[in-house]
């Protein structure tokens, strides 16, 4: 078994595209419950982090706020599991109810320790 | 003979109070030589008491046996008191004999400090387990044995290499400090939680001494309440989920000894006054930011006091155990976990979720889709119930798995 960075990205720019409270509240059970779905198959690594939309990045010697202005599509979140491969660290992501808000969510395998 | 009972009750409380008190004083490396004094204390009392009637007091009348005897055997044996008086004249200073403190409160503080120097992580949790009911409950060997559907032998090795791994680590048998409880509290509160498991999961047929086993892990869990030291919020939570739990023993088997399903019990049967003393507990637990699994597994089991199937009840006890699954895993709360999201969802959302767990060692699981495929699926039902049953091997579980196929086989379209 792998360990597999997923990644939710949102856009964080565009004002029209933010949930609203009401869907930022009836997200939270079928978020809690993806990732419960993940702790019973014993392939949740590191319980999700859920990141502030302000940020701050540094390049050289200056830090400018927001993050990432140039990317559409900021980091929103993020979760460690285990999983044997891309394909299935794929469908683990699938799960992920904030997909159906415009989310995505990028996968990264950790490269094994040689 | 006036009393039969006493003298075992009076072994059952007194036992564990001499042996904290005298260990308390002499160290862990003397521990077996304190219960030889302890043990031949009792003699005494059987053969004394019988011929002479029991005295008036007879708790004061063991302490003073103790005393006595330990007085003797410093005495008698220069070698131990080479080795020892050092150790006894720092602790009572003013005389060469060995002041013996059997008040209540000493006898609390040399309880605390044997509980923190039994449940120590030298030993793997079954070794402290079995020393706890030993050294702490004042059990016999063969008692745990039974319990542990073991041979005396094996718990006679385990106890032994126990105390043996405590004298080499040289652990000191004293209160634990302040700063010391986050780090080894956890630990005692798993022990004492296996403790009460072990007597409220074991496939023993001797349904007392599981009882007594429960008992004494909530005595024990009560001493650390009692103590502001040891009082957090998880040491409240962890009794509250022994309440709970317990208040189901009388309706969980008939008379037969059989046991009745959850879903079978006669709610009226479950102990009012314990779930009402969970409650009480788990409230005060509720204060501060820790959320322990004994918090969720407190709060899985109060809702389990609840016998009428709604959905809130499923709703909270499907969320209590994602947060559980979050903080430890376990192949147990993800079987649960599922049943509960049966329940919420449906059984057809549950199966998949099930067959993503590929428990396949686990008989519980095959039961689990068992039951989830009853009524969608009963061939699949079946074939399901029917590889927990080649899996399983507790006589109870067996018959709950054939109980179930009974039910599928006389009624197919259930």
């Amino acid at each position: 078994m792998n360990e597999y960075l997923l990644i939710i990205h949102r856009d964080l720019i565009n004002k029209e595209s933010a949930p609203s409270p009401q869907q930022m509240q009836d997200l939270i059970k079928p978020f809690q419950e993806w990732i419960g779905g993940i702790a019973a198959q014993n392939k949740l690594v590191a319980p999700p982090k859920r990141l502030d939309t302000s940020g701050r990045v540094v390049k050289g010697n200056v830090v400018t706020d927001g993050p990432y202005a140039e990317v559409k599509e900021s980091v929103g979140g993020l979760i460690i599991v285990r999983a044997n491969s891309y394909e299935e660290a794929s469908d683990i992501a699938k799960g992920c109810p904030i997909l159906n808000w415009g989310a995505s969510v990028e996968i990264r395998q950790a490269i094994p320790n040689a | 003979m006036n009393q039969p009972e006493l003298l075992p009750d009076l072994f059952r409380s007194e036992y564990r109070n001499i042996v904290s008190v005298l260990s308390y004083s002499f160290g862990i490396k003397h521990v077996e030589l304190v219960e030889d004094i302890v043990s031949d204390t009792f003699l005494s009392a059987t053969e004394d008491w019988s011929l002479k009637g029991t005295p008036d007091n007879p708790r004061a009348w063991l302490y003073a046996v103790a005393r006595n005897k330990i007085r003797n055997h410093l005495k008698r044996d220069t070698l131990f008191e080479k080795k020892i008086s050092k150790e006894i004249s720092t602790l009572t200073e003013t005389t060469e004999e060995p002041e013996l403190d059997f008040s209540v409160k000493n006898i609390a503080d040399s309880q605390l400090a044997m509980i923190f120097t039994v449940c120590n992580p030298v030993n793997s949790s079954e070794s402290q387990i079995s020393l706890a009911l030993n050294l702490l409950c004042g059990f016999g060997v063969q008692e745990i044995a039974d319990a542990f559907l073991t041979s005396k032998d094996v718990v006679y090795k385990r106890i032994n290499r126990a105390k043996e791994k405590l004298k080499d680590a040289d652990i000191d048998i004293r209160q634990p400090l302040l700063e010391e409880i986050p780090e080894r509290l956890p630990n005692v509160l798993m022990t004492l939680y296996l403790l009460f498991s072990e007597g409220y999961y074991s496939a023993s047929q001797n349904r007392i001494l599981r009882r007594d086993f429960c008992d004494e892990a909530m005595r024990l869990n009560m001493m650390l309440i009692d103590n502001k030291l040891t009082d957090t919020p998880a040491t409240k939570a962890l009794y509250a989920l022994m309440c709970f739990h317990a208040s189901r023993f009388n309706a969980r088997e008939d008379e037969m000894g059989e046991t009745i399903l959850y879903e079978d019990q006669d709610d009226s049967r479950w102990d009012k006054d314990l779930i009402t003393r969970g409650s009480y507990f788990l409230n005060f637990a509720s204060v501060g930011d820790e959320v322990s699994r004994f918090h969720l597994e407190a709060a899985i089991a109060y809702w389990h006091t609840h016998k009428e199937d709604t959905l809130e009840k499923w709703t909270r006890i499907l969320d209590y155990y994602n947060h559980l699954l979050v903080l430890e895993y376990s192949p147990i709360a993800a079987l649960n976990r599922t049943f509960a999201l049966s329940k919420v969802r449906g059984k057809e959302v549950a199966i998949i979720e099930a067959e993503k767990l590929q428990l396949t060692d686990n008989p519980h699981y095959f039961s689990l889709l068992g039951h989830l495929y009853t009524g969608i699926n009963n061939d699949l039902a079946r074939s399901n119930f029917q590889t927990a049953l080649n899996l399983v091997s507790s006589p109870t579980n067996r018959l709950t798995i054939l109980r179930h196929l009974n039910k599928l086989s006389k009624n197919p379209n259930a």
